[in-house]
C-alpha cells in the first residue's frame, strides 16, 4: 500500500512540472509589457532597464522560468509589482480565505446532497424522487454569479438580514468565528455549495437506484434482511464512487469560489486572482495561478489515494 | 443445403437503425420536448432578431434609466443606461448562446481527432497526447478559462480560443477512452486481418461507433460552456460593451440590484432557464440513447 | 449435393495453389510470442510467454484440431497466422512461402482468414451484414458492384437467404445467423486455410451442429483447409482429421483424431480427455483427474511445463524440457514426455 502511495506521489511530479510550465507560459506570452503598469511614464531608459534588472525581466525566458520554480520551490515567489509585498505571504492568506469558503460550502452541500440523493434514489420514482431531482437539476444548471446576485437581493436589499459584502468588520486581516463574521460567510457558502450539491445528488441517486435493482440486493432481502442492514450494504457499494464525485466537485469549489468572491468581494485567491488581472501584476498572477492549480493537484490526489484505501479494485498507474 | 432458420427474427424487421430508435423515444418523452421547443425559440429569437421589430438594444436615454417591468413601451424594464431589456435579452442570446455552442463544437472536432488518434495508435504517441491533456486537467476548469483569458485579453474571438482549450481535455478523454474500447472488438481485428490500412479502419468501422458517446458527452457540455462563456463576461474577460450579452449585462447591472433587483436579475435568469433545458434536453437525449435494442 | 458454380474469383483476392497436394499448406517451426508486461518504472521487465517454441504443419484439405486449457495460448497461435499478434521468434511458411522471405502480411492475409468466438463483438453494428462481408473485397479494390455480388452469393451458400438478410444489421439476427456471417466475412476473401477460434463454442447445441454441418460442406466445396481451436473435445473429435494439444505456450502432443482419443501418450492429454464426465451410467467418473489451475505463462515451471500437476513426475522432469518424439514409432504421432523418450532417465521410459 505504501509503495502504491509513493508511485503515485512521484508520478504527479511531472504534471506538477507542467502545471507550472503553463502558469509561467500563460502569463509571459501575453501580450503588452509587463512594467507598464507600474513604470511612471517620465522614467528614463536607464531607470526602465534597473527594474527590468531587478524583476528579472531581462533574462531569457527559460532562464526565468527555472528561477521562478527554484525559488517556488523554496517558498519564494517574487514580489508583486503593484504593492511591493512578498506575493507568497498575499496568495496564501488569500488562499485560506478561499479554503474557508469552499470548506464551508464543502459543509453544507455534500451531506445534504448525499442525504438528499440517497432518499431520492431508495424512493425511486416516486414524489420525493421527482422533487429531489428536478432539485438537482435546477442546481446544476444554476450560474453561481446570478444565484449569488439573487441571494443578495432577498437577503440582503430586500429583507436586510445578511450583509451583502465583505469579509467582516475586520476587513480580511481579522477573523473569528463570531455571528459577526459568520454572517459574511452565510450567503457566498450556501451560494457556493448549490451546484456542487446538485450533482452529488444526481449521482447518488443514480448509484443508489442502481445498487437496489442489482441481484444481490435481491438475495440479501431474501435471506430476511430488511431495512437497516440493506442501506448499510448499499452505502458501503455506493461509497467509492460516490467519493469519486465528491472528490471533483471539490475542483469545482475550488474554480467556482473565483466568480463568487468576486460577487460578495470576499477577500479570498479568486479575488487577487481577478486584481491581479486588472492590474497586469505579473508575478502575482504567476503565483496566484501557481498555488491554486497546485493545490487541486493536490486534492486529486489525496481523493485518489483515499479512494485507493478504501476500494481496493481501483489501482490505476 | 438446407436454409437456415433460427428464431429471433425481430417483429419490425425492416427495422433500420439505431437512430430511428432514439427519436422514436425521445418523442415520447414530455420534458425534453418542452425544452427543445424553449431552446429552439430562444435560437429562432436570436437568429432573426432584427426582423422582430424590437427597439434599439444599443440605444439608451437617460431618462428611463432603471424602469421597472411592465413600464409601457419597455415590457422587461430599462437597464441601467436606458436601453430597452427586451431588446438587449434577445439580442443578447446570439452572443451567449454562440459562446456556449461554438467553443464546444471546436472542442469536439479537436478532442476527437487526438483521441482518436491517441486511442487508436495507442504506445507512445497515446501517452504523450494522453499525459499532455492530463496537464491540462489538472487545472480546474474556470480557473484555467480565466486564466487564458486573462493572459489573452477581453474579446468575443479570446473567449472562444480559452473556452475551446479548456474543453478540449475532457472531450479528448472520453474519446481515448471509448476509441481503445472499440479497437479491442474483434471486428476491428477483423478488419485488420482483411489486410485493411488504419485508416480506413478507423473510418469504416471507429468513428461510426464512437461518434455518439462522445457527441451525448460533447452536448452535456453545452450548458457548462454557457455558464462559464457568460461568467468570463461577468468578470470583464469576455464580451467587451457596449455588447449585449448575458453575463456581460449581469455585470454592469449589479450595481443597479439596490435600485430595481428584478430588472437587475432578469439576464442571469435566461442563463439559467437555457442552462436548465439544455441540461433536461441532453438528459433525455442519453436515456434515449441508453436502452439496448 | 451440388452447388451452383461460384462466380470467377476477382482478380485481387485468392492465393492460388503453389505446391501442389503433398505441399502442406501450412508449416510453422518454432513460433514464439511473448508480450511484454506492464509494469511501473521500478519493477524489472517481464514477459507472458504466451506461445513458446510451437512448431506443426497442416496439409491442404485437411482439419487440424487444437486443443488445451484457457491460457495455453491456442488463440496466440491463431492470431499469429494472420499477423493480429507479433512473432517475436519463429518461421511461418505459408504454400512453401516463408513469411518475410518471399511471402508479404498481405498476401499471408489473402490465403488465412478467421472466425472468432465472439459472433456479435466480431460484426461492426453499424454495417448491414453484407456491408460487412464486402468491406474485405472492397479493400483489396475489388468494385462496389462485385463486391456486393460476391457478398449475396456468399450469402447463399452460408444459408442466409440475400433477399431477406443482406440489409440487416448484427442486432436483428440470432447468435448461429450472425456466426453464418461471420464465415462468409471470411470466406468473401477467398482464403485457403481458414482459422476457427472457439467459433462455434458460444452457440447453442443445436445450432452448433448446423453451423458444424455447414462447415463440413463448405469445406467440401471450396476446397478449405480448416485449424479449428476449441475447448470441447466432442466437436473437435467428430470435425477434426489431427488434434494438437497445447498446454501453457507449448505442443504436447499432436497426430491423427482417433490415434489421439483412443491411444493417448501424454499424461495431460490423458488428463484432459478423462475429464470428460462419462456418458456410460454404470461407469461413472468419481475423481477428478487434473486437480489445480495452470501456472503462469509470466513464469513457467522449469523443465517439463506440467510437471507440478503431473501425477508421474519425477525429479528429470523438472530438470529437462522433454522434446517432441514419435510414439510407439509412429512418425505421424507425437509428444513430448520424459516417458516416451528411451534413455530420458525417466522410471518409465526405456532403456536407450
Amino acid at each position: 500500500m505504501l509503495a502504491y502511495f509513493a508511485r503515485r506521489l512521484i508520478q504527479v511530479l511531472p504534471v506538477a512540472l507542467g502545471v507550472s510550465l503553463i502558469c509561467f507560459m500563460l502569463v509571459h506570452l501575453a501580450p503588452g509589457d509587463p512594467l507598464v503598469a507600474v513604470m511612471p511614464i517620465d522614467a528614463t531608459a536607464e531607470q526602465e532597464q534597473e527594474m527590468r534588472a531587478a524583476y528579472g525581466f531581462d533574462r531569457p525566458l527559460p532562464v526565468q522560468f527555472g528561477l521562478w520554480v527554484w525559488n517556488a520551490a523554496s517558498g519564494d515567489l517574487g514580489r508583486s509589482i503593484a504593492t511591493g509585498r512578498p506575493v507568497a505571504g498575499e496568495v496564501m492568506r488569500a488562499v485560506g480565505n478561499t479554503l474557508m469558503l469552499a470548506a464551508s460550502a464543502a459543509m453544507i452541500g455534500f451531506p445534504l446532497g448525499v442525504a438528499l440523493g440517497f432518499v431520492a434514489g431508495y424512493f425511486r420514482d416516486t414524489w420525493i424522487d421527482r422533487g429531489v431531482t428536478a432539485l438537482a437539476i435546477g442546481g446544476v444548471s444554476t450560474p453561481n454569479y446570478w444565484l449569488g446576485m439573487v441571494l443578495v437581493i432577498i437577503f440582503s436589499v430586500q429583507l436586510g438580514w445578511l450583509p451583502s459584502m465583505g469579509a467582516g468588520p475586520g476587513g480580511s486581516g481579522d477573523w473569528r468565528w463570531d455571528i459577526a463574521h459568520m454572517r459574511h460567510l452565510v450567503l457566498p457558502a450556501v451560494t457556493l455549495a448549490v451546484v456542487p450539491m446538485g450533482v452529488v445528488m444526481r449521482t447518488v441517486r443514480a448509484l443508489v437506484a442502481d445498487i437496489l435493482s442489482m441481484d444481490f440486493v435481491e438475495a440479501l432481502r431474501a435471506k430476511g434482511l430488511t431495512g437497516r442492514g440493506v442501506l448499510t450494504h448499499v452505502a458501503r457499494n455506493a461509497a467509492p464512487t460516490a467519493l469519486s464525485v465528491i472528490g471533483l466537485q471539490m475542483g469545482y469549489l475550488l474554480g467556482g469560489s473565483i466568480l463568487i468572491e468576486t460577487v460578495f468581494n470576499w477577500p479570498g485567491a479568486g479575488f487577487l486572482l481577478s486584481n491581479a488581472i486588472f492590474q497586469r501584476d505579473l508575478p502575482l498572477l504567476q503565483g496566484t495561478i501557481l498555488v491554486l492549480a497546485l493545490f487541486f493537484v493536490a486534492l486529486n490526489l489525496a481523493v485518489d489515494l483515499l479512494q485507493s484505501a478504501i476500494d481496493p479494485r481501483i489501482k490505476r498507474g | 443445403m438446407a436454409a437456415v432458420t433460427d428464431f429471433a427474427v425481430p417483429s419490425e424487421a425492416r427495422a433500420r437503425g439505431y437512430w430511428a430508435g432514439v427519436w422514436r423515444r425521445l418523442r415520447r418523452d414530455p420534458a425534453a420536448l418542452v425544452c427543445a421547443g424553449v431552446l429552439l425559440a430562444l435560437a429562432l429569437g436570436a437568429i432573426f432578431a432584427p426582423w422582430l421589430g424590437l427597439a434599439d438594444p444599443y440605444q439608451g436615454s437617460m431618462i428611463r434609466r432603471l424602469k421597472p417591468i411592465g413600464t409601457p413601451g419597455h415590457l422587461l424594464g430599462a437597464d441601467e443606461l436606458g436601453r430597452d431589456m427586451l431588446a438587449r435579452l434577445i439580442y443578447g442570446g446570439r452572443l451567449t448562446l454562440f459562446l456556449g455552442i461554438a467553443p464546444v463544437v471546436c472542442a469536439f472536432v479537436i478532442g476527437t481527432t487526438l483521441g482518436l488518434v491517441a486511442g487508436y495508435l495507442g504506445g507512445v504517441v497515446n501517452a504523450v497526447i494522453m499525459r499532455t491533456t492530463d496537464v491540462f486537467f489538472a487545472f480546474p476548469s474556470v480557473l484555467l478559462a480565466i486564466a487564458i483569458s486573462g493572459a489573452l485579453g477581453a474579446g468575443i474571438v479570446n473567449s472562444l480560443v480559452s473556452l475551446t482549450i479548456v474543453f478540449i481535455p475532457p472531450i479528448a478523454r472520453v474519446a481515448e477512452s471509448v476509441t481503445a474500447s472499440v479497437r479491442a472488438l474483434d471486428y476491428v481485428d477483423a478488419a485488420r486481418a482483411s489486410g485493411a490500412s488504419g485508416f480506413t479502419i478507423v473510418r469504416v468501422h471507429v468513428l461510426g461507433n464512437v461518434l455518439g458517446p462522445i457527441f451525448v458527452y460533447a452536448t452535456s457540455l453545452t450548458s457548462v460552456a454557457m455558464i462559464l462563456a457568460a461568467g468570463l463576461s461577468f468578470l470583464g474577460l469576455g464580451v467587451r460593451p457596449p455588447e449585449p450579452e448575458w453575463g456581460l449585462m449581469l455585470n454592469t447591472l449589479r450595481t443597479a440590484i439596490y435600485v430595481n433587483p428584478w430588472v437587475a436579475a432578469l439576464p442571469g435568469a435566461m442563463i439559467f432557464l437555457t442552462s436548465l433545458c439544455l441540461n433536461i434536453l441532453s438528459d433525455g437525449l442519453r436515456s434515449a440513447m441508453n436502452v439496448r435494442q | 449435393m451440388s452447388v451452383n458454380e461460384a462466380p470467377p474469383t476477382p482478380a485481387p483476392l485468392g492465393l492460388p495453389d503453389v505446391g501442389g497436394p503433398r505441399q502442406p499448406l501450412l508449416d510453422a517451426a518454432g513460433l514464439t510470442c511473448h508480450f511484454p508486461v506492464r509494469g511501473g518504472p521500478f519493477t524489472a521487465r517481464r514477459v507472458v510467454r504466451a506461445v513458446d517454441g510451437v512448431s506443426f504443419s497442416v496439409g491442404k484439405g485437411e482439419v487440424l484440431g487444437v486443443v488445451g486449457e484457457s491460457g495455453c495460448g491456442k488463440s496466440t497461435t491463431a492470431r499469429l497466422m494472420v499477423g493480429l499478434a507479433p512473432l517475436t521468434a519463429g518461421k511461418i511458411v505459408f504454400d512453401g512461402r516463408q513469411l518475410g522471405e518471399d511471402l508479404t502480411l498481405t498476401a499471408l492475409r489473402l490465403g488465412a482468414q478467421m472466425v472468432f468466438q465472439d459472433s456479435y463483438a466480431s460484426l461492426n453494428p453499424r454495417l448491414t451484414i453484407e456491408d460487412s462481408i464486402a468491406f474485405g473485397p472492397r479493400v483489396r479494390g475489388v468494385s462496389p458492384a462485385d463486391a456486393r455480388a460476391l457478398a449475396h452469393d456468399l450469402l447463399k451458400r452460408i444459408g442466409l437467404d440475400p433477399a431477406r438478410f443482406a440489409g440487416r444489421y448484427p442486432h436483428e439476427l440470432s447468435g448461429g445467423q450472425r456466426q453464418r456471417a461471420n464465415i462468409g466475412r471470411a470466406l468473401a476473401m477467398k482464403p485457403r486455410l481458414l482459422i476457427l477460434d472457439e467459433a462455434v463454442s458460444a452457440l447453442d447445441k443445436s445450432v452448433e451442429a448446423q453451423v458444424l454441418n455447414l462447415l463440413a460442406d463448405l469445406k467440401a466445396d471450396h476446397d478449405l483447409t480448416y485449424l479449428f481451436i476449441s475447448h470441447d473435445l466432442t466437436v473437435v473429435r467428430y470435425i477434426a482429421d489431427r488434434v494438437m494439444v497445447m498446454y501453457l505456450g507449448e505442443v504436447v502432443e499432436i497426430g491423427p483424431a482417433e490415434t489421439l482419443y483412443r491411444n493417448r501418450a501424454h499424461p495431460y492429454t490423458d488428463a484432459l480427455f478423462a475429464a470428460m464426465p462419462s456418458m456410460d451410467p454404470d461407469n461413472r467418473t468419481q475423481t477428478p483427474p487434473l486437480t489445480g489451475d495452470p501456472p503462469n505463462p509470466i513464469d513457467p515451471p522449469a523443465g517439463c511445463r506440467f510437471h507440478t500437476r503431473c501425477a508421474f513426475a519425477e525429479s528429470v522432469c523438472g530438470a529437462r524440457e522433454p522434446a517432441l518424439a514419435a510414439v510407439a514409432g509412429d512418425a505421424a504421432h507425437l509428444a513430448a514426455c520424459h516417458m516416451l523418450e528411451p534413455g530420458s532417465g525417466h522410471s518409465k521410459a526405456r532403456a536407450a
